[in-house]
């Protein structure tokens, strides 16, 4: 570093690690459009403001764990949603699929005597069908080049078809398997809660420092620990708040806990793998990943095979939260929900931006904007006009943020 | 090929063997021939313009070179040693590295992942190693001594034209690379960047790499080039020492430059 440039010199070094030196980094990153997960946080405290003050039931643990459980399914299908969207790709196929998860465990699980599968096995099955489906349809758009939107809108058609056939007849399939109901029923005693919170935030305190330790090894220096710190602190303090505030009712649901174990996972596979760094470089920009030696083909196959994965956990969530399968299953707006959690999230429709985490986030608003609108006792005309305004702000924000990027690159 | 057509010529540049070349490389499309025998050589340390008019070969016989096109006649020699490369993938593993024009760059991802990018440096767990990519990206940049890039860690896209071919450049370097072909570097460049770039291409062979510059800008190759390749219409015209000729002797060559060989019949390229 002898001889800096002029016109570098008044940006922030990036090799200063002060507090002061961090938050003005991630102001000019902000200026450049570069907004990350900010309007959505900002968003969701908005929201939650507006209908804890119209309604103090809003913040009750009753119906804290009530949103836990009913964003689930959602939100594990969202999870799928975001890899899709990585690519730049869309997958409409999704909630079909989870239907045909849904009739999967229901049908596997009835007591006939002839193909009688119980519990795990049967839900095992039932995501193993549904990634292959999910390889189906990516190959198609892989290795055929057909376009994503039509192969996964033929598919929409098609799984709906199947769950009609599978089901017309009966018209609703009770679940009696006592596993496959826990899946969405079981809530944890207060001390398994606690016990669980305990462990996630030791884990994510021991992955961060040994990431710390790591870099500082090889001499790079890029967290101020405070930072660091703080992050610890938030995250402990997140997990041990939900726990308690779930305990004073009927604990914390099992679900969610699978919820976070996916998200923790995928989060894992999209930002610290090399698979995950060249889901990010072929949505980037396919000919540049192509050049570099990756098969590009094979990483879109990939991507709708854990899009199929996970619609169909989704769908094993959902029917074990109702305890039966019936002729809506995968119907509804549930294909608009996950893919709207996805971008609302702030996962780039237009390909390579975005993570895990935003499924998370855009089903909490999406789930907690149809929550509270339920509790004030409006018609779900209102719901479907507020959550189509939201989605119609992140997708702006999402096309203008982008612009700037572009704009600052030169 | 015949044995007869492997008769080196002997340049004045250098006594020693050529890192790379090329001898009687014929190419064609259909009807078209894209590549006629063409002859081309680059050693250590020097930078090789390729120039020609535009449909006069020099993308065809880089992409022969770098292994996206199968030759149909002719031969590649690298130090002297004939090969054949069958891919990119070999290519890159000889150690020929091609910067293409649109830089191939993923914009969304920031400068260490695009350096690493398809060859990661990863655990037996398929994890990251990110601490040892990103200190070897710094080393290389430093190396290079591009330093107006403010952080490795910000994505492609917020960088200015002449930081990402630098990026894009030493991501060619990085992999002990012998050859460097670099097409177009300072196309979309401002006056300021393409001095910076320029200086880093003769950088590139003052630290000992056979350099191809593709170009129509005349007065960058001539103020980086060590000696010009100029092709017409698929073939060889001439071959010049940058110090012994003048912009117009070039400029004359590319647009009615006779070539130095006739098809079917072997000969020796003009060397001036």
């Amino acid at each position: 570093m002898t001889t800096v440039p002029a016109h570098v010199e008044e940006a922030t070094p990036a090799d200063d690690y002060s507090l002061v030196a961090i938050a003005r980094r991630r102001w000019e990153a902000l200026k450049a459009g570069d907004v990350g997960s900010l309007p959505i946080v900002i968003g969701l405290a908005l929201i939650v403001a507006f209908f804890y003050s119209r309604n103090e039931n809003f913040l009750t643990a009753g119906n804290f764990t009530n949103l836990m459980t009913q964003m689930a399914g959602v939100t594990t299908i969202a999870i799928g949603v975001v890899f899709v969207l990585l690519l730049g790709e869309i997958d409409l196929s999704i909630a079909y699929v989870a239907g045909v998860a849904s009739v999967l465990v229901a049908q596997l699980q009835v007591p006939d005597g002839h193909w009688e599968v119980k519990g795990v096995l049967a839900i095992a099955i039932a995501v193993t069908i549904t990634a292959l489906i999910g390889g189906v349809q990516g190959s198609f758009v892989a290795y055929v080049g057909v376009p994503s939107f039509v192969v996964t809108l033929a598919g929409l058609l098609f799984w709906q078809g199947v769950i009609l056939y599978r089901i017309g007849e009966a018209g609703v399939i009770i679940i009696e398997d006592s596993t496959i109901n826990n899946v969405a029923n079981y809530f944890f005693s207060d001390r398994a809660g606690l016990l669980i919170a305990a462990i996630g935030t030791a884990l994510f305190a021991l992955s961060t420092l040994a990431g710390v330790v790591g870099r500082r090894r090889h001499g790079i220096r890029t967290d101020n620990l405070v930072i660091v710190a703080a992050k610890l602190v938030f995250v402990g303090a997140v997990l041990f708040g939900a726990v308690i505030w779930a305990n004073k009712e009927r604990g914390f649901p099992l679900a969610f806990v699978l919820v976070i174990i996916l998200l923790v996972f995928w989060t894992w596979v999209a930002e610290r793998t090399t698979f995950g760094r060249h889901i990010y470089a072929v949505g980037g920009n396919d000919e540049a990943a192509r050049r570099a030696g990756i098969n590009v083909a094979r990483i879109r196959l990939y991507v709708f095979m854990i899009s199929g994965l996970m619609a169909g956990f989704g769908g094993v969530i959902l029917a074990a939260r109702l305890n039966s399968v019936d002729l809506n299953a995968g119907g509804g707006t549930l294909l608009l929900d996950a893919i709207s959690a996805a971008v609302i999230g702030g996962t780039s429709l237009f390909g390579g931006r975005g993570r895990v985490i935003s499924a998370l986030l855009g089903a909490l608003v999406i789930s907690t904007v149809g929550n509270g609108i339920d509790l004030l006792g409006y018609s779900s005309a209102i719901k479907y006009m507020v959550t189509g305004a939201i989605l119609l702000a992140a997708v702006t924000l999402d096309a203008v943020s982008r612009r700037r990027l572009e704009r600052a690159g030169r | 090929m015949t044995e007869a057509a492997a008769e080196t010529t002997p340049t004045p540049a250098a006594e020693t063997v050529p890192t790379l070349e090329t001898r009687a490389v014929s190419k064609s499309f259909g009807q078209v021939d894209a590549l006629v025998d063409v002859d081309f050589e680059v050693r250590s340390g020097e930078v090789m313009a390729l120039v020609g008019d535009n449909g006069a070969g020099k993308s065809t016989l880089i992409k022969c070179i770098a292994g996206t096109y199968s030759l149909d006649s002719g031969e590649i020699y690298f130090d002297g040693e004939r090969v054949s490369i069958n891919g990119p993938k070999d290519a890159a593993r000889r150690g020929i590295e091609v910067v293409y024009q649109d830089l191939a760059l993923c914009d969304n991802l920031d400068v260490v992942q695009n350096m690493y990018l398809g060859r990661e440096i990863r655990d037996w767990f398929r994890r990251l190693k990110e601490a040892p990519m990103e200190a070897r990206t710094a080393d290389t940049l430093k190396g290079l001594r591009v330093t107006t890039i403010s952080s490795i860690r910000q994505p492609v896209a917020s960088l200015s034209g002449g930081q990402r071919q630098s990026v894009a450049i030493g991501r060619a370097v990085m992999w002990n690379s012998r050859v460097v072909i670099l097409d177009e570097p300072t196309a979309a460049l401002g006056v300021a960047q393409t001095e910076q770039v320029l200086a880093l291409v003769r950088r590139l062979a003052d630290q000992g790499l056979a350099v191809v510059l593709i170009s129509h800008n005349l007065h960058d190759i001539f103020e980086v080039a060590d000696r010009i390749t100029v092709l017409r219409l698929g073939r060889n015209v001439a071959v010049y020492q940058r110090a012994q000729t003048t912009q117009q002797e070039v400029v004359q060559a590319i647009t009615a430059g006779v070539p130095t060989k006739v098809s079917g019949i072997e000969g020796e390229a003009t060397i001036k």
